[in-house]
């Protein structure tokens, strides 16, 4: 097998010195850490290896020499180096030089039994700070295998444990060129270990601020839950609406951001991050409505026009009602049924309109109220605006539930009464259909009532299939503020932020450049990292969230839809069966 | 060590590749792509402008050109930036793995590398697209069961059988059958 070497870029220039690294026997590759330089112990080389092998768990050893000649020639330095390959015994042994003026690299490789030659290595230069940050996400993942599988073991496929060795050797790097300890190194830290004056004070200052804050937040829910148990009709009233669903889901964000225990690996660390930058994303939203709101009095603008148009949808509600009650679309309706029908929604239209305009006095204060409550964030002011839609829009949900009942009832006794007209019935302890004998006033009461069933039919049906349409209309549209509250609650902003800024983090895969080669050098090759594609990056990351959507399909809602059983598109986890 | 050679592919265009050999563990074939020709660019540009002077001479709405001429530029750099492939380059680095380079038009350049412990063979496949087209796939193993495949990775996108045969028979590592053995039966194995 050929030898891949893995030489980091910011070593191409150091002094020559020993090659510290870990070797990989079954894929052949020599990963190059660092570089010793002269003057040095052995001993104390041996020793800092120990001390780094306990601390990481990845077996270093001294892995061969590297020549970087500055001047003419110095062949008692060739001579050196090669009886270090005595002192330091490690199969194989590399013996990597360079020429300053020429940029030619020479590679040379002793292995016990199998011919030295320039064909059995290969040269892979990496950039050592970002194969240190970048984290391997594997491209297919199948179901059923657990995660972290991949990555995690060093024993598992090739390249992952290239990534693998670089990051758990800090231990390593913490030396840099300015310490006076008894072993100098140069690796990408060694011009100076890297740090930040303000990310140091924010970790100090986050842990006082996470404590007090997630004291506070354990309070609230605490609160929240005691409140609830006790009111039951105030339980019921907030699982229905999506105005408390949305705060306690924030609430939730709120206490996984703030809690006082470290994240344990990268992917807490990740959501921790999204879920933070969603919810400052979310209130510098909310508070943006909220100015847009409060100048040039828009509030008011929006008071005045609510109540006029609350009358205009009442009133074309009535003219639909009218078309209805005569002959709509040319179809006969059976005239007793559709007057009694019309009059019934009529009159509860003539309900809702009074009840409007008992409201109206006090609309600009409660849009008031309602637009501060913006400032909690953007998605808590649209899910209030769809809780208000849901309210305004009551009575044409009841004339859907009122339509749906009537017609799941009529569609019902059709079928058994179908049923007893073939001279079958339905077994309840068998669940399936069975022939019966039934006595002659059975059947002719049964065919009485079936015929009236059926030639009512059409009226219901007329009457169930507008006011589905309509509740489907307003379904629709809360559907659509729903589905904009679900983007801003779990689109994963930090990830593709740090994808846009810092590609190498979020790392797909590697890719392979061909350096340019010399006649009879080794093959050089450069190792960068491939990123993870954005589609990749949303779907890895999401947050998740409240789950409000649709769960049915599609065939399973036309077959709702046929029956007259009652949709429920919002149905949360949890709820009570209505 | 470069060589280059001429094909032509489905549709008709000329297509160049070139093969480099850098060491005897390294080798690169590089496939040229037909360019955007201007006259289908003109002949789609003229019918998306008339079409829209036609709806402007029906609604007198001036929106509707500067709309033609911004879905036009868009539609351009779409192209250019997602579907038109300029050039694809298999690398094969011995013991490393392989490597599929995408350029795009616009500059973008998308690569995939698959280990070699992760290929369990490249075979040559047979598709029916109004005649019988041969292509070029990698087959990877299962992680779990190191008997099964679990993806086949296409190579090259719709091109020759002439080239697939030089891929193969110029490159060290995929040994062809002989050539009077009738390759149209069944995908044939290459030893890697």
């Amino acid at each position: 097998m050929v030898l891949k070497a893995f030489f980091p870029t910011c070593c191409a220039s150091a002094d020559s010195g020993l090659l510290v690294g870990r070797w990989v026997p079954e894929q052949g590759f020599a990963v190059v850490l660092a570089v010793v330089h002269f003057p040095f112990i052995p001993l104390q080389v041996r020793e800092l290896l120990a001390r780094v092998q306990r601390a990481s768990q990845v077996g270093l050893a001294v892995l061969g020499t590297w020549c970087h000649r500055r001047r003419e020639p110095e062949e008692s330095l060739g001579r050196f180096l090669e009886g270090l390959g005595a002192l330091f015994t490690h199969k194989p042994w590399l013996q990597l030089s360079r020429e300053p003026d020429s940029r030619r690299w020479n590679c040379k490789v002793s292995s016990p039994g199998a011919p030295c030659g320039e064909d059995q290595v290969m040269l892979i230069f990496y950039d050592q700070r970002q194969v240190l940050l970048a984290q391997l996400h594997p491209p297919a993942t199948l179901p059923d295998r657990r995660a972290g599988d991949a990555t995690a073991t060093a024993a598992e496929g090739g390249l992952a444990a290239v990534f693998h060795t670089v990051a758990r050797s800090e231990a390593l790097f913490q030396s840099d060129r300015f310490d006076e300890g008894p072993v100098r190194l140069t690796h990408w830290q060694s011009e100076g270990v890297e740090a930040s004056i303000l990310v140091e004070l924010a970790k100090w200052a986050s842990g006082p601020v996470c404590l007090l804050l997630s004291s506070l937040l354990s309070l609230l829910s605490w609160l929240s839950t005691w409140r609830l148990c006790r009111l039951c009709p105030l339980a019921f009233l907030c699982s229905k609406l999506c105005t408390c669903q949305q705060l306690r889901l924030r609430l939730q964000h709120l206490q996984l951001v703030f809690s006082t225990q470290k994240a344990e690996d990268p992917a807490q660390l990740m959501r921790k991050a999204n879920t933070l930058v969603s919810v400052l994303l979310d209130v510098a939203l909310g508070l943006a409505l909220l100015s847009w709101l409060h100048r040039e009095d828009r509030i008011g603008q929006l008071a005045d026009a609510l109540v006029p148009v609350a009358d205009r949808v009442a009133e074309e509600l009535q003219q639909l009602l009218e078309w209805l009650m005569g002959a709509p679309a040319g179809l006969k309706m059976n005239r007793a049924l559709d007057q009694v029908l019309g009059r019934f929604f009529l009159y509860h239209i003539h309900l809702w309109i009074s009840y409007i305009h008992l409201m109206s006095p006090f609309v600009e204060r409660i849009l008031w109220h309602v637009g501060l409550s913006a400032c909690l964030g953007l998605t808590v002011a649209l899910s209030l605006l769809s809780d208000i839609l849901a309210l305004l829009t009551f009575h044409i949900y009841c004339f859907y539930v009122y339509g749906a009942r009537l017609y799941c009832l009529k569609v019902c006794g059709l079928s058994s009464l179908w049923r007893l007209f073939r001279g079958k019935k339905w077994n309840v302890l068998r669940q399936r259909v069975d022939s019966c004998s039934y006595d002659l006033d059975q059947l002719f009461i049964g065919t009485l009532l079936f015929t009236i069933l059926l030639f009512l039919l059409p009226t219901t049906a007329l009457y169930y299939l507008v006011f589905t349409l309509l509740r489907l209309l307003v379904v629709a549209v809360q559907g659509l503020i729903h589905l904009l509250v679900d983007l801003v609650n779990s689109l994963p902003l930090y990830s593709l932020g740090l994808r846009l800024c810092r590609p190498y983090r979020l790392a797909a895969g590697v890719k392979f450049r061909v350096l340019e080669r010399e006649s009879d050098g080794p093959l050089r090759l450069l190792m960068q990292i491939n990123p993870l594609p954005y589609s990749h990056v949303v779907h890895n990351f999401r947050l998740p969230s409240c789950g409000c959507h649709p769960r049915q399909s599609w065939s399973s809602l036309c077959r709702k839809l046929f029956f007259g059983e009652l949709i429920y598109p919002w149905r949360q986890r949890g709820d009570k069966q209505d | 060590m470069e060589d280059e050679q001429s094909f032509s592919d489905i549709s008709g265009g000329r297509l160049s590749l070139q093969r480099r050999y850098y060491t005897q563990s390294c080798r690169e074939f590089c496939l040229n792509c037909p360019r955007l020709s201007l006259r289908s660019l003109t002949a789609v540009t003229c019918t998306v402008w008339l079409v829209a002077y036609g709806l402007f001479a029906l609604c007198e709405n001036s929106m509707i050109l500067s709309s033609a001429i911004f879905i036009t530029l868009i539609g351009l750099l779409g192209y250019l930036h997602f579907v038109k492939i300029d050039q694809e380059t298999l690398l094969i680095i011995d013991s490393l793995g392989i490597q599929m380079t995408s350029s795009y038009a616009s500059g973008k350049e998308s690569t995939t590398f698959i280990e070699m412990g992760k290929v369990k063979d490249i075979v040559i496949n047979e598709a029916i697209y109004m005649k019988v087209i041969y292509y070029l796939c990698i087959l990877l193993k299962d992680p779990l069961e190191p008997q099964e495949i679990s993806q086949v990775v296409p190579v090259f996108q719709r091109r020759d059988e002439k080239e697939m045969k030089t891929c193969s028979t110029t490159s060290p590592f995929v040994k062809f059958p002989p050539a009077g053995e009738d390759s149209r039966l069944e995908p044939r194995s290459l030893s890697l």
